[in-house]
């Protein structure tokens, strides 16, 4: 036999406001939401509701009864994200919980009470923990949805319907206890059908002919005649996985097959949701109570075990096993959705070496450290300096084109270095010039070919650079530090030199 | 007489079968090889192709060959690349300009730069590229390489297939290793011109000091419009020279 709890949370949204807002209790509030036209409240507090104001009437009448009401807008998402996070709490309940919308909560209580200790005390406890926690609830038991979502709602005797006793729970309730559409239920009034027990015994050929078959339905729901689907939630489970060792691993062998057999199960799970891990987090316990950690992190969502072991293989000298470690749980606390495979349909070659390249990339960052791979992508800039600019992902493709037309040197100095230059005034290049204690003279030139500071970056001086070549055949990209002075003294620097 | 001739193309088919082992196979008929536009320089290597199988030394010894070096090194990237190949560019104190590869033929976005920190993670780095088989060619620059190491990184490329370029900034010791090809570029002086003012084309000096069942040599080339040029006698020398010559 089944046994259903339901929980009625009557003011959800109320209790959710006070929560966050404790300065409005003792106030009269509402939650309005524009419906067709007209401003209409969704929820009121307890002190608008002894006001008169109730769900469902015009703001603008409400107001007319209470000018200071307070207005809060209602959130249409807010009642069953609330309720999503109430039923993931309530699975200390039972494993089954499901979200019963606008303003409840069903459980699947079957062997479940019994822990704690009995049926009252369970419901009591519910009922406390989410007392006290600020929401105003009503509690019910019995053996289908029907009957204990109509106690919980509609009766004031004790909440707990005992085994097979739905019926008699039900006759003294109104007809709105069977979750009847409204028509019905307008039907019924019309008829003086008031309570339950009015109609249930009436033959079910008359109650269809009259009131349709949802009417039977709902009532064989209470009653337990009819089945009602129930649709519990799925918690997003975390990415992990453990793995218990019977002696406790010293051996770094040990602990490679570990991490291995933790990742095939890791990664068969992420492969079935179709994600794959940026990172992944190994923690040993040891049996002296330490913990020690290892990390990886991955250029791209991944489900490869073999391509995580490897980045694992690198950390696990970093492992002290000390007397020996007797849990490992491996997680994965960062997942990406697995690109889909379209570029590789397209392209089957470059999108396999896409992945390649990513793992090489995992490889070599996971030893040398982060910071030591660099792709570089064109920028709209003259300045040399910031002619390139540092691309993010793997994937990254150039927005510009690569100028081919300027002349640029294969090697680039990190720092502009001091030469010492002869030069002939005002623009000629240099006839020699001493670097690192050489002295080269200038057999050819090209420039100058002055590139300007960008002001809306940094303020300093132009430079002039010149493209020289010495009598040896070694070229060389020097520059000079804005205009010549009164002296006819400038600064002159060696930026790179051409192949 | 017939057993002379037989005994000759067995010969020339050991030998063959031999190179190929060693990792250069020889054109299919009718196939027209990839020589990287090299011209006469292929003329050094066996059977006149160029080795991809294996792994090229590159030695340079200033500031003015490396950035030759460095030049010529993205030539030949750029030439194996093509135009969707990746490239992994391995150092620890990287001056190479990525703008000016461009010059090169090589699109300086699909070249990956892994610059180290550490010395000691260079070789470990550029055999894990190496062993990458998604890349068409490995760029490393590492000063000093020993027998054993480079033998490491042999195996590695002929498992792999993915030519490595080593390139060895003023070793200390020009100590004989396993690589296939030891190359030296210098940079040349521009043609002597009195129409056109500047620098020109690039123009090394490219020699191939040793190289494994070839012929070694040295010959001068330009790079020019994207391909290898080797630079004629006649303008090479002075015009007025190379008339009383």
């Amino acid at each position: 036999m089944k046994r259903y709890v339901a929980i009625w949370l009557r003011h959800l949204l109320v209790d959710r406001v006070l929560l966050t807002r404790p300065e409005l209790e003792g106030k009269p509030f509402v939650l309005a939401a524009k419906e067709r036209n007209r401003v209409v409240v969704k929820a009121s507090s307890r002190d608008a509701l002894k006001l008169g104001i109730d769900p469902g009437m015009v703001l603008a009448d409400a107001r007319a009864v209470q000018p200071d009401l307070e207005v809060l807008d209602y959130d249409q998402a807010l009642p069953e994200k609330l309720l999503g996070a109430l039923a993931e709490w309530a699975i200390r309940y039972s494993p089954l919980v499901a979200i019963d919308l606008p303003d409840g909560l069903i459980l699947d209580a079957t062997g479940c009470a019994h822990l704690w200790g009995s049926e009252t005390a369970y419901l009591k406890d519910i009922a406390t923990r989410l007392k006290s926690s600020g929401y105003d609830v009503r509690t019910a038991m019995a053996d289908t949805i029907g009957a204990a979502w109509a106690v919980s709602r509609y009766s004031r005797a004790f909440p707990i319907i005992a085994e097979g006793e739905q019926l008699s729970a039900l006759l003294q309730l109104p007809s709105h206890a069977l979750r009847l559409e409204a028509p019905v239920i307008e039907k019924m009034q019309k008829l003086g059908l008031y309570q339950i027990k009015s109609f249930i015994y009436m033959p079910p050929s008359v109650l269809r002919r009259r009131f349709g078959q949802t009417t039977l339905d709902q009532i064989g729901k209470a009653l337990g005649t009819t089945h009602e689907p129930f649709e519990p939630i799925r918690p997003a489970e975390p990415y992990q996985e453990r793995l218990s060792s019977l002696e406790p691993i010293q051996t770094a062998a040990g602990i490679e097959i570990a991490i291995q057999t933790l990742l095939e199960k890791l990664c068969e799970r992420l492969v079935k949701d179709g994600k794959g891990a940026r990172q992944a987090v190994l923690r040993c316990y040891r049996i002296d109570g330490q913990i020690q950690q290892v990390q990886i992190g991955t250029s791209g969502p991944s489900c490869r075990a073999s391509h995580m072991f490897k980045l694992f293989e690198l950390k696990v000298a970093s492992i002290e096993p000390a007397l020996g470690i007797e849990l490992f749980v491996m997680e994965a606390p960062v997942t990406e959705p697995l690109a889909n495979g379209q570029e590789a349909l397209w392209d089957l070659s470059s999108g396999n070496k896409i992945t390649q390249v990513a793992e090489l990339i995992d490889r070599l960052s996971a030893r040398a450290g982060t910071g030591v791979i660099h792709r570089y992508l064109p920028a709209q800039h003259h300045w040399p300096e910031r002619a390139i600019t540092e691309a993010v992902s793997l994937t990254d493709q150039p927005e510009i084109d690569w100028r081919t037309d300027q002349h640029r040197p294969v090697q680039l100095l990190a720092q502009p270095e001091r030469i010492i230059v002869s030069a002939p005034v005002p623009d000629y290049p240099p006839m020699l010039f001493r670097y690192k204690g050489d002295i080269h003279r200038v057999k050819k030139a090209d420039g100058p070919n002055r590139i300007e500071q960008e002001w809306w970056i940094s303020d300093g001086m132009h430079r002039d650079y010149y493209a020289v070549e010495d009598e040896q055949g070694g070229r060389y990209w020097i520059f000079r530090l804005g205009h010549y002075n009164e002296e006819l003294t400038a600064e002159w620097f060696i930026h790179g030199f051409f192949a | 007489m017939e057993t002379a001739l037989k005994k000759s193309e067995l010969v020339a088919r050991l030998r063959s079968d031999i190179l190929a082992l060693q990792g250069f196979r020889a054109p299919a008929l009718g196939v027209k090889h990839d020589d990287f536009g090299l011209g006469p320089v292929m003329k050094a290597f066996p059977q006149g192709v160029f080795p991809r199988v294996g792994m090229h030394e590159f030695i340079s010894q200033s500031a003015e060959q490396t950035a030759a070096t460095s030049g010529f090194m993205a030539a030949l990237a750029g030439k194996m690349m093509k135009q969707d190949g990746l490239c992994v560019w391995v150092g620890t104190r990287r001056t190479v300009y990525p703008f000016g590869l461009s010059q090169f033929g090589v699109s300086p976005d699909r070249v990956i730069f892994v610059d180290l920190k550490k010395d000691k993670d260079l070789l470990w780095a550029i055999e894990e590229a190496l062993k990458c088989d998604a890349l068409s060619a490995v760029v490393g620059e590492i000063k000093e390489l020993n027998l054993t190491e480079s033998r490491r990184l042999q195996l590695t490329v002929e498992e792999s297939k993915v030519t490595g370029l080593l390139h060895r900034v003023s070793p200390r010791l020009s100590n004989p290793t396993s690589a296939v090809c030891r190359w030296r570029i210098s940079p040349l002086p521009g043609v002597e011109d009195t129409v056109l003012p500047g620098i020109g084309f690039p123009r090394w000096q490219v020699e191939i000091q040793k190289v494994r069942n070839g012929e070694p040599g040295s010959w001068p080339l330009q790079f020019r419009d994207g391909s290898f040029e080797l630079i004629s006698e006649s303008a090479f020398f002075h015009p007025y020279l190379s008339k009383v010559g």
